[in-house]
């Protein structure tokens, strides 16, 4: 038996308050009930002796002061889960949109979720072949790690993030996979372009859709990466599945985060955010990763757009502040054309180490990498610094670092959007491209692998400089 | 005891009325789930609480059960090889309770109570004791001998003293005091914020050996020193605390993961049981203490999760020891003080960090320190403090940043722009220093060269000039630097690639003794010398920067601790291939 408050006392922004209240729990799930027969939802997020505060998820408009009834449910934001849920498509609070039936759960969980003890944790180091090099060959993915794709407005985050669920791959494993995709007010077109990669590719039939699109109430947005973990939960550790988890744009789900702050009259961190924001991250992003004795995995690829491209701003910075690493995309070389435009220095992938050399990618991997950012690092420097002083001042050796920028950016970063590239293809291009070095500049590879990979292609090159 | 009643949850606070008679910082348990909670405001009979425990389906009207103690710790056998949350719950054990997921509501004691350690007395029944004496030993690890000492404020004659196999909590020792008779356990417990009491505070004299070139060469820390490491996301702050605790020359390290990432603490307790020591060849996680709140652990157990690892480095400090504790990441530590402080409603200070941010931070690495311990023995025992910092933007100007570098003595900045170049360590050398330089000086002179300190000089002044010179190569262009100068630019190239980056992840290259990093700077340093000698007596420029011992000089930090001798070796090969060179020219000039 629920009660039935008629006691709203106050309407501002996206919040609530309900006085008079009796026996109310914090984080308490609620149902407003508006006097045309609609019905929204609602969460607890304060309560002060009898009167409670309430954030609710699908907008304001149309509750009044008089006739608008509040139910409190004494449970909290939950999920019923099934196996059914693969291929179907569901709002942003986990309610059917694509006209099947409803799910019969298997399972009604709590959306919030709870930390994964490090104690369980299993230390992700199986690496996924993307087949794209920028990330396979420098910025390596491993089995649950959270990854983000920093973007900007305009750049084909949406292109690079579909072609990596395309491609992803464990090398050598024919396991079960599922996609979780979560979309946080993005517009239709976006997420039609998802929608429709899946289903060309077939892997609609293993996907799980949230999407709370563009024109979707804004305070809902913060129960949807939440939902979109619990359903990964249970595919990853009960149904032993191997899940990708997509969510896109945090920008927006941070900006409904900070309508709500700012209602409440919080003190206000950087650019209006809350100061919680990290752990409110956190919380989302932790959910990703491994447990010991569990066959499935959560691998998380969050896509944020950085306003004005910068990297400091909050949510970017709080984001790579929690997730192992980010792949940046750079504008500039977007207008080169150089596809994916993955802007390699700033990227990082941190579980690289353990995910790369023998047995999982090969053993001249980790010092290939370090030589070819060392070396494109060098590169984009000479390039500077011929823009002041005209390329006839670099020495010798700057010349040719100049160069090797150009035909790096050309060969190695740019590929096709279908160009699915081995391991193999991808650390041979490397040595290819690094042939054009004298052996004294591979300061950060081991001798044995200089014997073995650079002395070969070195031959190559200089025999085919030859032959012209 | 005192039962209150909820009146107010908001997230991690809770307010509860009927709680007069509680004090302030005491420990109470919310609700019937029993979530434990720590008071932090005391209003007429209200009591604000910060609640180390998720607080969803908590309601007012819920009771609220003062314990009447301060938040504490649990100091004994044990310790060692544990992993901990902020509140010292062992998460091993939380994990056999209630699996893969930390749920709420689980009191569990730090200590095992059934496990019996060894104790051997080292005092006899009739001695007289003061507090800190040491009673006996026990062997907790095999790289570890814990002391049993006299807790604080208790002094006597031993009337009664036990040897054998004991549970923690179990008496081993009784002590007159007057008519007075105090029994002593092999645990201890003390309150988290209040730092445990020593005789005399002195000033480190001692550098702690981190095998960290940069770190060792250039900014020292001493032995009961505090340092931070400021740096934006991805430029290494992590995996230079972790290179700390795996190989600081210290016998304890307590390392705490405060608001970061799951898989880091993972990758702690997955390695460090497989690494080992460089002295004795056992495993480095037998002389560590973890204490582990994750990013997405509860927000206030992180706050407490930096004084409880506190706590544990100086009781162990107490037995005269040497101890390092990291702190990764303090930034967290200060945010986890900016949510509670905010939702108490106080005045923010700057960036809506509490007021009394800075005292905090000061109170925290003050609590590090070359100290006489407690006893008649006069033993020194040092805790050296290392905290990350983890500004937004990389900015240095933000209050955490600034608020710890006033109290610490030694500053490692991290630069985004190095980490891109993949230059690791990525700690800069003009912004970074030590205020401990000085003091150290004699400490490297006798350990390990007279001439080092000098040698370090000449290679800073090096660095130096390089700096100002590229400005004018970004203007101008490399040739039209004087020969010499190119020379500086030439050697300060092999100082940075060289000697300074240093590769965590290669066997030989992640550990540098001090030895082996003053040859390596001083077959540098050597090649200036004789090649500025060569460039007087007229060889040009191109003839040294093509020289093949250069290649022989960048791949000397390879060779291992073993045989070090092969690096002087290159001293030779520089002098042969420099008289060969100038054999060469005058012959072409002939």
């Amino acid at each position: 038996m629920y009660k039935d408050y008629l006691t709203i006392t106050n309407i501002s922004g996206p919040l609530l308050i309900v006085d008079k209240v009796n026996d109310i729990k914090f984080g308490e799930l609620v149902e407003i009930f508006l006097p045309d027969g609609d019905k929204r939802k609602g969460q607890v997020l304060e309560v002060n002796r009898s009167t409670a505060l309430i954030q609710v998820l699908e907008g304001t408009s149309g509750i009044d002061i008089d006739k608008s009834k509040v139910r409190f449910l004494g449970r909290e934001i939950e999920l019923g889960v099934s196996m059914d849920m693969l291929g179907r498509v569901f709002d942003g609070m986990g309610s059917p949109i694509d006209a099947g039936p409803s799910i019969i759960p298997e399972e009604i969980l709590d959306i919030s979720g709870a930390p994964i003890n490090p104690t369980a944790r299993n230390y992700p180091n199986e690496f996924i072949q993307t087949g794209i090099s920028t990330i396979d060959g420098l910025n390596p993915l491993v089995r649950g790690q959270k990854l983000p794709l920093f973007s900007g407005s305009g750049l084909p985050h949406n292109k690079l993030a579909a072609q990596i669920t395309r491609q992803a791959k464990v090398l050598g494993k024919e396991e079960e996979f599922a996609v979780v995709f979560g979309a946080m007010g993005i517009t239709f077109e976006e997420a039609h372009f998802f929608i429709d990669d899946f289903k060309r590719t077939g892997a609609i039939e293993r996907a799980v859709l949230f999407l709370n699109l563009a024109d979707d109430p804004a305070i809902a947005r913060i129960a949807t990466p939440r939902v979109v973990f619990t359903a990964a939960e249970y595919l990853a550790f009960k149904k032993d599945m191997h899940v990708l988890v997509i969510l896109t744009d945090m920008t927006n789900y941070c900006e409904a985060l900070r309508e709500v702050a700012a209602a409440r009259k919080e003190i206000p961190g950087r650019r209006g955010y809350p100061g919680y924001l990290y752990t409110d991250l956190s919380t989302i992003y932790e959910r990703a990763g491994r447990i010991k004795g569990k066959k499935g995995s959560i691998t998380l690829i969050p896509i944020l757009s950085m306003p004005e491209d910068d990297k400091t701003h909050p949510i970017p910075d709080l984001t790579g502040y929690i997730t192992e690493g980010q792949i940046i995309l750079s504008r500039a070389l977007h207008r080169k054309k150089i596809s994916p435009p993955v802007d390699v220095l700033p990227s990082l992938s941190r579980l690289k180490d353990k995910g790369i050399g023998e047995g999982k990618t090969r053993e001249d991997h980790a010092d290939l990498l370090n030589q070819l950012y060392a070396a494109y690092a060098k590169g984009k420097d000479a390039q500077e610094l011929a823009v002041i002083l005209g390329e006839a001042s670099l020495s010798e050796m700057d010349k040719i670092h100049f160069d090797f920028a150009d035909s790096f950016e050309k060969n190695y970063v740019s590929q096709g959007e279908y160009e699915n590239r081995s391991i193999e293809e991808t650390l041979d291009i490397g040595w290819k491209l690094l042939s054009v070095f004298p052996k004294e500049e591979m300061k950060r590879v081991r001798d044995e692998y200089i014997e073995k990979y650079f002395n070969e292609f070195k031959k190559e090159t200089d025999a085919s400089e030859e032959v012209k | 005891m005192i039962k209150g009643k909820i009146v107010r949850v908001s997230g991690p606070l809770v307010v509860a009325e009927g709680m007069l008679g509680c004090k302030m910082y005491d420990v109470v348990n919310v609700s019937e789930k029993r979530l434990m909670g720590e008071i932090i405001e005391l209003k007429e009979d209200l009591a604000s609480i910060q609640v180390y425990e998720d607080t969803e389906g908590i309601g007012p009207g819920e009771p609220v059960y003062g314990t009447g103690a301060p938040l504490s710790v649990e100091l004994g056998p044990g310790l060692i090889e544990s992993i901990f949350d902020g509140t010292q719950r062992p998460l091993n054990i939380i994990r056999e309770m209630s699996g893969d997921y930390i749920t709420r509501g689980i009191s569990i004691p730090g200590l095992d109570r059934k496990k019996k350690w060894r104790f051997k007395p080292t005092r006899k029944k009739g001695d007289k004791v003061i507090s800190g004496d040491i009673l006996g030993t026990v062997r907790e690890t095999t790289l570890v001998t814990i002391k049993i000492m006299v807790p604080p404020d208790i002094s006597g004659t031993i009337v009664e003293i036990k040897e054998g196999d004991f549970t923690v909590d179990e008496r081993i020792v009784v002590i007159k005091d007057g008519n007075e008779k105090k029994e002593i356990e092999l645990l201890q417990v003390w309150p988290v914020r209040i730092p445990r009491p020593f005789k005399k505070k002195l000033s480190p004299m001692e550098t702690l050996v981190t095998g960290q070139r940069v770190l060792d060469t250039f900014f020292p820390v001493g032995k009961g020193g505090t340092a931070c490491v400021p740096g934006p996301f991805g430029s290494g702050k992590t995996i230079i605390q972790h290179q700390l605790a795996k190989w600081a020359d210290a016998e304890i390290i307590v390392y705490i993961g405060c608001g970061e990432r799951g898989n880091e603490m993972t990758d702690v307790l997955l390695e460090f049981p497989e690494l080992k020591d460089p002295k004795s060849g056992e495993p480095l996680m037998k002389r560590t203490v973890l204490i582990a709140n994750t990013s997405n652990m509860p927000v206030a157990a992180r706050e407490a999760s930096v004084y409880t690892g506190i706590t544990i480095a100086e009781y162990f400090r107490d037995m005269g020891i040497s101890v390092a504790l990291m702190a990764d990441s303090t930034s967290r530590w200060a945010e986890a003080m900016r949510e509670i402080s905010g939702r108490l409603e106080e005045m923010p200070g700057e960036e809506g960090y509490p007021a009394y941010l800075g005292a905090r931070i000061a109170s925290f690495y003050e609590r590090a320190g070359r100290v006489i311990c407690l006893g008649s023995d006069e033993r020194e025992g040092m805790l050296s403090v290392i905290g990350a910092v983890s500004p937004p933007g990389g900015d240095l100007s933000d209050p955490v940043v600034q608020s710890t570098l006033r109290v610490v003595k030694v500053f490692w900045s991290l630069e985004d722009k190095l980490a891109a170049m993949r230059h690791f360590p990525a700690i800069s050398w003009l912004n970074s220093y030590s205020l401990y330089s000085d003091s150290l000086e004699n400490y490297f002179r006798e350990n390990v060269e007279t001439d080092f300190v000098e040698n370090v000089r000449t290679a800073m002044t090096l660095l130096q000039n390089e700096a100002e010179l590229q400005e004018i190569v970004r203007l101008v262009g490399v040739d039209a630097l004087s020969e010499n100068d190119q020379l500086i630019l030439e050697v300060s190239r092999a100082i940075r690639e060289d000697f300074l980056h240093q590769n965590a992840f290669h066997d030989v290259d992640t550990y540098t003794s001090l030895k082996k990093q003053y040859l390596l700077l001083k077959i540098i340093l050597y090649f200036y010398e004789r090649t500025n000698e060569a460039l007087g007596e007229g060889t040009p420029i191109s003839a040294i920067k093509t020289m093949r011992v250069k290649n022989r000089i960048a791949r000397a930090k390879y060779i291992p601790e073993q045989e070090i001798a092969k690096i002087e070796e290159i001293i030779k090969d520089i002098d042969e291939e420099l008289t060969s060179i100038s054999r060469k020219e005058i012959k072409t000039e002939a």
